[in-house]
């Protein structure tokens, strides 16, 4: 990859990654570009959420899983001795795919990781910054301290879990099939702002919706049965495959 | 072509008046709990109504002697009233925390086999007889005590309501750690992904989250300590004092009816009226103590899905 210059916020080399003696990731070598958007697409467990669940060691919750060889978060081994996965999470965020906002208010929920991590400020500022970024402040403005994530609809929710992650500013978003538990309405408006979102964070995106890929991403990486099977700019990758494999998926013979 | 059908076939004769005779059945089975309640309630006020007569209801609410086979007898409820808020709170004071205590660490802490060996373990203490918590208390807890507590009597509130705590600890513990359980692993994942340690998603989500089912193991709780009789008959005496200090001898309302139930005097049917009033007011503490609880509750709980 020569278009970018700047070195990859985050690299895998020769990840792998087991639940108990199951590989669901084999080998991974893949670079997630600075403020770009890099959408990992597959079919449903080639390992593509394991993997994105890598990046932010939320994999570490699950009892019996081992991982070998590195991910490189700005240089620095992810996975090495000393290093505090609270705090990897703090710096590197998470959408999930259905919108799992907590059963506090609005404020209260975008407030949560800043209070969590003893934000000094102007607290009301940086929720509704967040909220702002989120593209949901307008909707929610006057309910902020009323409402609880339960009485927004499915996209406001999706979207108030984006702004909740955004509030800490992290320098990665990952985003695990954001839209899959929404209508194409509300998934227009979170691609809308996933592109917007490229110019302040990183985005690392899964999907199993090879339209949404072509249509939000910057790069995208094609995984089969936990191998990277091929990664590059989008457009190149959509138009000129240079793996069969990855070709038979795109154009729909299999998955 | 054949014959043109008749219309929707008919349900079977007989499959819809089962269905008419189950739920008539279930509607009944579900009405006979509350109609038992309300009868009890009928009996207690019908009962009591003698007592009632004659005792000033400022007498028997305000008063504070409590002596009804005496002469002069004395009607006055507040020391047994007082006795049992003593011993019921210092229950829930080693309950209630460590109660929850134990439920957080069996869900969010404990691993899975340890879980699976402890809270059975913990269900346990529910099972021992209540005169066996009873003879602990006084036999073994109190003279403990004593060591530190040189004033303290032989039979005390103190050591009856620490033991109460001990027994009630798995009604708060197991239910508690039925809701925390049962919180939605993204509620975890939500907050683990903000930079929350497991502490801080406990205390700051997934407890919200459960507070209306950790308030259902409170009201329980609190209902066994108001309701309890055995540790305190044999632990904290039958001695009604006021106002109640927790190192010497009370008598709770519960342990006031078994006084007289037991008592070698002559009862007479007012005596017998005035347990009935006991009775009922036993039964009204607990419903305001119920519904202030769950009101609290609903006023801080954190709604799910």
């Amino acid at each position: 990859m020569s278009e970018h210059v700047a070195p990859p916020v985050l690299s895998t080399r020769k990840f792998s990654l087991w639940y108990g003696s199951h590989q669901a990731v084999i080998e991974v070598d893949l670079d997630i570009a600075e403020r770009q958007i890099t959408a990992i697409i597959g079919p449903s467990g080639c390992g593509k959420s394991t993997l994105i669940r890598a990046f932010n060691r939320l994999n570490d919750l699950i009892p019996g899983v081992r991982t070998a060889g590195q991910i490189l978060f700005r240089g620095e081994p992810l996975y090495g001795r000393g290093v505090d996965p609270v705090e990897v999470r703090r710096r590197i965020g998470m959408v999930f795919q259905k919108p799992n906002p907590f059963p506090k208010s609005v404020f209260e929920n975008v407030a949560f990781g800043l209070r969590i991590n003893g934000f000094r400020g102007d607290l009301k500022a940086k929720v509704e910054e967040a909220l702002a970024r989120a593209a949901l402040l307008d909707e929610v403005k006057g309910d902020l301290h009323r409402k609880t994530g339960y009485d927004l609809s499915g996209g406001q929710q999706q979207r108030l879990c984006i702004a909740r992650a955004l509030a800490v500013d992290p320098e990665v978003l990952l985003m695990d099939e954001p839209c899959s538990a929404l209508d194409p309405i509300a998934t227009a408006k979170i691609e809308d702002l996933i592109r917007e979102l490229a110019s302040s964070v990183t985005v690392v995106i899964v999907t199993h919706n090879m339209q949404q890929a072509a249509r939000v991403s910057d790069y995208t990486a094609f995984m089969l049965l936990g191998e990277l099977v091929e990664c590059g700019p989008t457009r190149e990758l959509f138009t000129r495959p240079k793996d069969s494999r990855t070709e038979a998926y795109i154009t729909g013979r299999f998955g | 072509m054949a014959t043109p059908s008749r219309s929707l076939p008919r349900a079977a004769r007989g499959r819809s008046r089962r269905e008419r005779l189950a739920t008539w059945g279930l509607t009944l089975a579900g009405l006979l709990a509350v109609a038992i309640t309300l009868t009890i309630i009928a009996l207690f006020v019908h009962g009591s109504l003698p007592f009632l007569r004659t005792v000033p209801l400022g007498e028997f609410l305000g008063g504070t002697r409590w002596a009804p086979i005496h002469e002069p007898a004395g009607y006055g409820i507040l020391p047994l009233i007082g006795a049992t808020l003593v011993t019921t709170g210092i229950a829930l004071g080693v309950a209630v925390p460590l109660g929850l205590l134990a439920a957080v660490f069996l869900s969010a802490y404990a691993p899975s086999p340890v879980r699976r060996v402890l809270k059975p373990a913990l269900e346990l203490l529910a099972g021992v007889p209540t005169v066996v918590y009873g003879f602990f208390a006084l036999r073994f807890v109190t003279p403990l005590l004593q060591g530190f507590i040189p004033s303290l009597g032989f039979w005390n509130g103190l050591s009856a309501g620490l033991v109460m705590g001990v027994m009630i600890i798995p009604y708060m513990a197991s239910l508690s750690e039925d809701v925390l359980y049962a919180v939605p692993r993204s509620l975890w994942e939500g907050a683990y992904a903000l930079g929350a340690t497991r502490f801080e998603a406990v205390t700051r989500v997934v407890i919200p989250a459960a507070l209306s089912g950790i308030g259902a193991a409170f009201i329980l709780a609190l209902t066994r300590a108001v309701g309890e009789t055995m540790i305190v008959a044999l632990a904290a005496g039958r001695t009604p004092t006021w106002p109640p200090d927790p190192r010497q001898p009370l008598l709770t309302l519960t342990t006031a009816i078994v006084n007289i139930a037991t008592g070698d005097h002559e009862a007479t049917a007012f005596i017998w009226s005035a347990v009935f009033a006991i009775g009922l007011l036993l039964f009204l503490t607990t419903l305001v103590l119920n519904t202030v609880s769950y009101l609290v509750i609903q006023r801080f709980r954190e709604k799910y899905a």
